[in-house]
């Protein structure tokens, strides 16, 4: 088989290091919103505890 | 603890894939039949063999909850097989893409390697539906164990029988991947696998980090006493997160 | 009270499945009348009379195969739904009678399956005469049924008692079941050819380790799908 020239070979080349590229972003993307799940229970465990141990001493919320 | 040192070893993973990537599209040398299309090679075989590795990882830490009992490594088993799966769609797309610039057609079958892993792949994809169906959670966690240890064992057998079927039949053109490569691609190869296999563990504690941490909350959840507005625990094909709660 | 010997638990339980079967006939005919309906499919769907050689024996086995995981399918129903699982539980009998006995009722299932599918097939679809192929197409067929009754058992145990039984039993078998149709399908490929050959001893080998290694997996991870 004869040697692909650039022109023709470079775009299959860049497609594949695109899906890898595009499958870590896809995975980072589901991460994110696990992340914000675990973000948001915090915060209404903190406010669950703010209100059990009652105001005052909330001061390092944000 | 699962995100100790997870930092560094990012860091690290980052360094090698970056390392890998410059050196694949500036020091190896252009391949003698494929030109620059072989440099899809250097993504390709390294995903593959470490999403097979990772299957097979799975199936040993099956056999290790089989035996503890512990449902840490059930959890353990079920991010390995998860992280796989994510490469191996990777494996499939990349592998596609070559069969076309190489040979002009999307999917070639007489390729042992590509065939059977489609079949692997095809087999694992029923791992989650098999955990979803099960609610039970540890009858889940024995079932999908004792499945993860079944695929474990077909992976190198099924590879050995598909290869056996055509390999008398076509002479393989890179029969021996890295035996008959040139010096700096070989060096540019095993560089690549070693990335490969890092960036796999990263998103494997990464993962393995977000469940313990869901967990954690979880169980301080029910310590303070929040548990009447719990939300009923949603049916799910991961491992409940509830039954390892306070666990490391 | 100690546990009977193994063998009577073993001969109880195929005599009891062997019984169900016999009074429903909820298995083995609906088997062999899907694979004369495949037949006549194939039939029609390759637009073929007669088939010899590589398509004979893909066709053969696609169907067999088929026809088995309906047999796979309803293997464990009965026991999941009719609490026989609990009962064999509750004695203190060896679990892996349990195993062997599926296995080898499935296997009963699979001949008789055969009786009806293989003289169909060299009726309605073989081009060469039976005759000559007949001797090694049993030895296939032997090693073959035992590695279906082998994994069989196992993805029913597996699949049975899940929401979603009738799709997941199919799902997880196909794919194992893979090697063993590419194995029986290469080593008959020569016996329907229309200048037979000789049967190849490798595909005889490989099926048979894969049986021994799947059959080895199965006795190992079988008493973890009856825990409850």
């Amino acid at each position: 088989m004869a040697q692909l020239p650039l022109h023709t070979a470079g775009p299959y080349v860049a497609a594949a290091y695109i899906v890898f590229v595009a499958l870590i972003l896809l995975y980072v993307a589901i991460m994110a919103g696990k992340l914000s799940r675990i973000e948001r229970e915090l915060g209404e465990l903190t406010e669950l505890a703010q209100r059990t141990r009652g105001p005052g001493d909330g001061q390092d919320a944000l | 603890m699962y995100g100790k040192r997870l930092r560094g070893l990012a860091l690290s993973t980052f360094a090698a894939l970056t390392l890998t990537l410059a050196l694949v599209l500036f020091w190896a040398p252009n391949d003698a039949y494929l030109g620059f299309l072989q440099k899809i090679f250097y993504i390709h075989v390294p995903l593959a063999i470490v999403t097979l590795c990772g299957f097979i990882a799975g199936g040993v830490m099956a056999i290790q909850h089989l035996r503890t009992r512990d449902p840490r490594w059930d959890m353990r088993s079920y991010v390995a097989i998860h992280i796989s799966l994510v490469f191996g769609v990777g494996v499939l797309i990349t592998g596609s893409i070559w069969a076309k610039g190489a040979w002009g057609h999307w999917w070639v079958w007489d390729e042992p390697t590509l065939v059977s892993f489609l079949l692997i792949m095809l087999l694992y994809a029923t791992y989650q539906p098999l955990r979803f169906a099960i609610e039970d959670p540890e009858r889940q966690a024995r079932s999908a164990s004792v499945f993860a240890i079944v695929a474990g064992v077909f992976v190198p057998i099924n590879f050995a029988i598909v290869r056996l079927s055509t390999a008398y039949v076509h002479p393989r053109t890179l029969s021996n991947i890295s035996g008959n490569l040139p010096g700096r691609m070989q060096v540019v190869f095993y560089l690549a696998v070693v990335s490969v296999a890092l960036l796999w563990v990263t998103l494997w504690r990464y993962e393995m980090t977000s469940k313990h941490a869901s967990a954690q909350l979880r169980a301080l959840k029910r310590l303070l006493g929040g548990d009447e507005d719990e939300a009923p625990a949603r049916r799910s094909a991961a491992p409940s997160v509830t039954h390892l709660g306070g666990v490391r | 009270m100690s546990a009977p010997p193994t063998r009577t638990v073993l001969a109880a339980l195929l005599r009891k499945d062997l019984r169900v079967e016999l009074r429903s006939f909820e298995s083995v005919p609906a088997m062999a009348l899907f694979s004369v309906t495949t037949f006549v499919l194939f039939h029609f769907g390759l637009r073929q009379d007669s088939l010899s050689g590589d398509l004979a024996s893909g066709v053969l086995w696609v169907t067999l195969l088929f026809a088995s995981v309906l047999g796979i399918n309803r293997l464990f129903v009965a026991d999941a739904e009719q609490g026989g699982f609990d009962g064999f539980l509750l004695s203190p009998a060896d679990r892996s009678a349990l195993l062997l006995a599926k296995a080898l009722a499935l296997l009963a299932y699979l001949v008789v399956l055969e009786l009806v599918a293989v003289p169909a097939f060299a009726l309605l679809l073989l081009k060469p005469s039976i005759g000559p192929a007949l001797p090694g197409l049993l030895v296939v067929l032997a090693l073959a049924d035992i590695g279906v009754a082998v994994i069989g058992t196992l993805v029913g145990a597996l699949a049975v008692r899940t929401r979603a039984r009738d799709l997941l039993g199919p799902l997880l078998s196909l794919p194992m079941l893979v090697p063993v149709v590419l194995g029986a399908a290469r080593a008959t490929e020569p016996l329907f050819a229309t200048h037979a050959g000789a049967l190849p001893l490798r595909w005889l080998a490989i099926l048979a380790l894969y049986d021994l290694v799947f059959a080895l997996i199965a006795f190992a991870l079988f008493d973890f799908l009856l825990e409850d």
